[in-house]
């Protein structure tokens, strides 16, 4: 492998659709998959003499986001024009955030309770406001060359985190992209769907390598076009190993080479260089003289913050501790999303076993939603109703494997625990009864109550067995450590 | 006196007693029209069928005794930059020659519910860029009082039908000196006022943070009635003003007691016409006389204002126009040629093996942008989005706009030390007389340099009034400038109003033969 060969230096562009109900400076809907140009008035079709009028909710969605990501928000912020042709810009230029953007210098925290990575604290450079272009659609088909545009998507507000290059593998940031998501879900401020484009990833990759003269870095590519986080993922390992070969072939050095733009083939699994022209680089940014700066008072920012809740980090940690479940417990509870940490709660309480309780949302309803294709909030079984069984489970009335059968039973007929115990005959059987029982079947079976004398309790699996046949309902672990204590005194 | 040359507050008057009807002043605005604009070119469009229809309208409510707008009955020209639903709307370019908005701007809107009679679109130079309104590419329009002379510009048009009574009102923009310098060469009244008192939305950009909508018309009276129709705030526009619109019409005739007046010296200096001086300096006296004190003020910046002006309008302008791509709407070149064009290169390249040319050759996207705009834009227009888009380019930026932009402040602020010790500043409008047609169109600088006066007030974000104030030995109005601090303009109108009691250069018409 030649991961030891270098380091991978890996830095986040994202783009998040806000979701607000209407445009970033008009009041044409967000709404998407309305037919095309159907959203759009003077404003967003660009029309001479039109003004933009900024919407104040998106910016609220942004300040949310930018204290969540523990971003630095100054009081005082303004809107640039980037001016660059495209048919899909009507105005010829995006109204976007330049030199004072509304948030900068904050961090995301990454981990892997899996331990693939050490845990680590990712710089936020900047989130910004920006309005979104159109879409172009291109028909190149037998020469036609036809290009249509939809300006439904024209100026629906985006916000655009920026990160450190600070994530080191693929995996990590893959971690970081989740955690953004998750967080962004928590709060509301996106529906973060990719295929609809609500979220868009711009990688930037260079590598580090140590050579006999020192420490050296490629040339830095900008990975574009890539539609899921495998997709990221996938896309940052190819390129890593490209350029790799790129280093060995040309020995070329960041700064050699113009920055290159590369667009992930999902197909192909590879990277391809991207038409580029040097003179669209020069955006000749300017302030936006149709919009006032904006400002936000201390005491505006400290309302946010306050009204931020639980964030995920915050949620795992408390779950860990609350409920006495491992970090992975805590984890994959917490990237299912509020509904399923709510869900995960109830259940924990009114069984009052955290971690019983979470082993049955891991396996259980987490396998049944996704056989289903279900959301959460649609599960058949109600919190109330699981927590019986739960209950049960912790109170050795039933074992876990019929538990099972007991919660197949409850999916498919809608019953209680209780009913559905009481006719496949499941009660717990009482103490005298296991007394009964184990000493006739030690008493029975001289060669294991020998070998259970000399402590192998292995032996005592032979009689678990009988044991079930003469009395389903036993509990198994109740059964065999009876025996054992039983065995020693006999 | 004839409808034609009556001011709108006589004509309210007369218009509300029954005296006359809104149809037959506007029949004889529009038969003014027919004679007069043959001469004087004004207009781009006569909505004589609309305009009667308005009338006819108007007068119907009144005879039911329905309630009116404020300026019910009375016809108004609208300079051809104001988005007018339904009505083409050019900006005197073929860029837009054939551009039908689909809404109305803001100031139209509120017209149209004052129960205005929108008579026509008036010539301009085109985007409202340049001093004497032959950068029009749809029109020529001639000085009323000359018609070997320009009107001026931007606004040419709208003080021209002002000058030759086509009209009794009229919408102007001003962004550099555009309202004040052709009421000035046209001897009417046109009133700059303060960034934000009128909506910008629907008024098709030239320098946002310059541009302003203002009134023109004969007298200061009717520049206060028009004015408190159109002004006021805009939720349309994030730059407009959020405050309380006075009543001009009605604190217009109050005279203002203890007027300090403060003369910028710096307007006295090279440059001023001999006959425009001695014109300010008796209007100077004539305040006198009205109980007036008069000092000497300095605007140390604004030797500095062209400079700044003709980078920061030049930069906005550059992005403004940008959406003049032909992908949208306005002026698209002929595809089909073009493509031949484009194919026929792409052959002659290729034969020749040429591959740094192929390279370089323009998408057909890219070639459909450049032609389009070589053949929309006017040469005036083109000169200033080159300016615009090198004064903005990375590199350049420090050193031209942000530059500017300090340089910008500072002209304020000269304004704002000014202002504690007066509470009017007067000087010269323009630092000539008009000029004969083509004289100075091959020269942009000296045109620019008209502006040399009225600029600073656009940088500041003040406003500035002209009113007539005399005549040149060859008969050619000259123009007296007021400026105040920001939301002054019930003292402009006012102080204005005081000098054309005491005066008649404003009564004055010339003669068309
Ligand atoms: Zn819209």
């Amino acid at each position: 492998m030649s991961e030891s060969l270098y380091e991978i230096v890996i830095g986040l562009e994202v783009h998040v659709q806000l979701a607000t109900q209407t445009k970033l400076f008009c009041r044409c809907s967000t709404q998407y998959g309305a037919p095309p140009n159907t959203q759009t008035c003077p404003v967003c079709l660009a029309m001479p003499g039109s003004l933009p009028v900024m919407n104040r909710t998106a910016f609220q969605l942004g300040l949310k986001t930018a204290c969540a990501l523990n971003l630095q928000i100054p009081n005082f912020t303004k809107w640039d024009r980037k001016n660059y042709y495209y048919p899909d810009l009507p105005k010829g230029y995006q109204i976007s955030q330049y030199d004072l953007p509304m948030s900068q210098d904050g961090f995301l925290l990454i981990t892997d309770p899996k331990g693939q990575f050490e845990p680590r604290k990712v710089g936020i450079i900047r989130a910004h406001l920006e309005e979104d272009a159109g879409k172009s659609m291109h028909d190149e088909a037998a020469g036609k060359a036809d290009s249509r545009i939809d300006l439904n998507r024209t100026g629906t507000p985006l916000l655009e985190i920026v990160s450190e290059p600070d994530m080191r593998s693929p995996l990590e940031a893959k971690a970081y992209l989740t955690e953004l998501k998750l967080i962004l879900e928590y709060l509301g401020v996106s529906d973060c769907n990719m295929q609809e484009g609500s979220l868009r990833v711009d990688a930037n990759v260079n590598l580090h390598l140590q050579t006999p003269e020192g420490k050296v870095a490629t040339p830095i590519v900008e990975i574009k076009n890539m539609n899921s986080f495998r997709a990221v993922e996938r896309a940052i390992a190819f390129e890593a190993e490209r350029q790799y070969e790129v280093w060995l072939e040309t020995k070329q050095k960041i700064g050699d080479v113009a920055k290159q733009t590369r667009g992930w083939d999902d197909q192909a699994q590879v990277t391809r260089a991207q038409r580029y022209k040097e003179e669209s680089s020069d955006y000749r940014y300017f302030p936006e003289p149709d919009l006032a700066p904006v400002t936000t008072t201390d005491e505006e920012i400290a309302a946010v913050k306050a009204e931020l809740g639980e964030l995920p980090r915050q949620i795992r940690d408390r779950l860990e501790a609350q409920y006495k479940i491992p970090a992975y417990d805590a984890d994959v509870i917490v990237n299912q999303g509020q509904t399923t940490v709510n869900y995960y709660e109830t259940l924990a309480k009114n069984s009052g076993d955290g971690k019983l309780a979470s082993n049955w949302v891991q396996q259980e309803v987490l396998r049944v939603l996704k056989e289903r294709s279900l959301e959460i909030d649609a599960f058949p079984i109600s919190t109330e109703r699981l927590a019986e069984l739960v209950k049960a489970v912790a109170g050795k009335e039933i074992d876990g494997t019929r538990a099972k059968d007991v919660f197949a039973e409850m999916l498919d007929s809608g019953k209680s625990a209780p009913e559905v115990m009481k006719e496949m005959g499941i009660e717990k059987v009482d103490d005298s009864e296991l007394e009964n029982l184990c000493r006739e079947l030690l008493e029975a079976n001289p060669k294991v109550l020998a070998d259970l004398k000399e402590g192998t309790h292995k032996a005592v699996g032979a009689l678990i067995g009988q044991a079930k046949k003469k009395n389903p309902n036993i509990d198994p672990g109740t059964f065999r450590q009876m025996c054992i204590d039983m065995s020693a005194k006999m | 006196m004839s409808l034609i040359h009556a001011s709108a507050a006589q004509l309210l008057t007369q218009l509300e007693s029954g005296e006359i009807t809104s149809v037959e002043l506007t029949k004889a605005c529009l038969a003014q029209i027919d004679v007069a604009d043959k001469q004087v070119g004004a207009f781009l469009k006569v909505m004589s069928e609309s305009a009667l229809e308005q009338a006819e309208s108007v007068d119907t409510r009144r005879k039911k005794g329905e309630k009116l707008g404020r300026l019910a009955g009375v016809p108004v020209a609208i300079k051809d930059l104001l988005c007018t639903k339904g009505e083409t709307t050019t900006c005197a370019s073929k860029m837009l020659e054939n551009f039908v908005p689909p809404y109305d701007a803001t100031v139209i809107a509120k017209l149209k519910a004052a129960d205005a009679v929108l008579i026509g679109k008036t010539n301009m130079d085109e985007f409202a860029m340049g001093g004497s309104t032959e950068n029009s590419a749809l029109g020529v329009t001639r000085n009323p009082w000359d018609l070997k002379c320009v009107p001026g510009g931007s606004s040419g048009g709208a003080a021209a039908c002002l000058a030759a009574s086509m009209a009794p009102l009229s919408i102007g923009t001003d962004t550099g000196g555009s309202i004040r310098q052709p009421a000035s060469f046209c001897g009417v009244v046109g009133l700059k006022p303060t960034y934000g008192v009128v909506s910008r939305f629907g008024l098709i950009a030239f320098a946002s943070s310059l541009d302003q909508i203002g009134p023109m018309a004969r007298t200061a009276e009717d520049a206060a009635i028009l004015l408190e129709a159109i002004a006021g705030y805009d939720p349309h526009d994030s730059t407009s003003a959020n405050v309380k619109t006075p009543a001009y019409s009605q604190s217009v005739k109050q005279p203002l007691k203890g007027l300090r007046l403060g003369v910028v010296k710096e307007h006295f200096g090279d440059g001023l016409d001999s006959e425009v001086e001695q014109a300010t300096r008796e209007a100077i006296n004539v305040y006198k006389s009205l109980g007036a004190t008069v000092t000497d003020v300095s605007l140390p910046h604004s030797k500095y204002g062209i400079a700044v002006y003709y980078i920061i309008a030049p930069s906005e302008a550059s992005s403004n126009l940008a959406r003049f791509d032909g992908a949208h709407y306005g002026h698209r070149t002929n595809e089909a040629a073009m493509l031949e064009q484009l194919a026929q290169e792409r052959a002659a390249l290729e034969a020749a093996g040429d591959e740094v040319g192929l390279a370089k050759l323009d998408t057909s996207l890219v070639r459909m942008y450049r032609q389009s705009r070589a053949e929309g834009f006017g040469p005036e227009v083109k000169r200033r989005i080159m300016l615009g888009t090198y004064t903005l380019s990375a590199g350049y930026y420090d050193a031209y706009y942000l530059k500017a932009l300090k340089v910008r402040r500072l002209i304020r602020q000269d304004y704002d030390a000014a202002f504690k010790d007066v509470d009017l500043v007067i000087g010269p409008t323009a630092p000539t007389p008009s000029f004969a047609a083509g004289t100075k169109t091959d020269d942009p600088l000296s045109m620019y340099l008209g502006d040399l006066y009225t600029v600073t007030a656009n940088l500041a974000g003040i406003g500035g009034i002209s009113i007539p104030c005399g005549f040149s030995k060859a008969g050619l109005p000259i123009g007296l400038q007021l400026q105040g601090p920001p939301l002054a303009e019930e003292r402009l109108l006012q102080a204005a109003h005081m000098f054309q009691t005491a005066t008649d250069w404003h009564q004055r018409r010339p003669e068309l033969s």
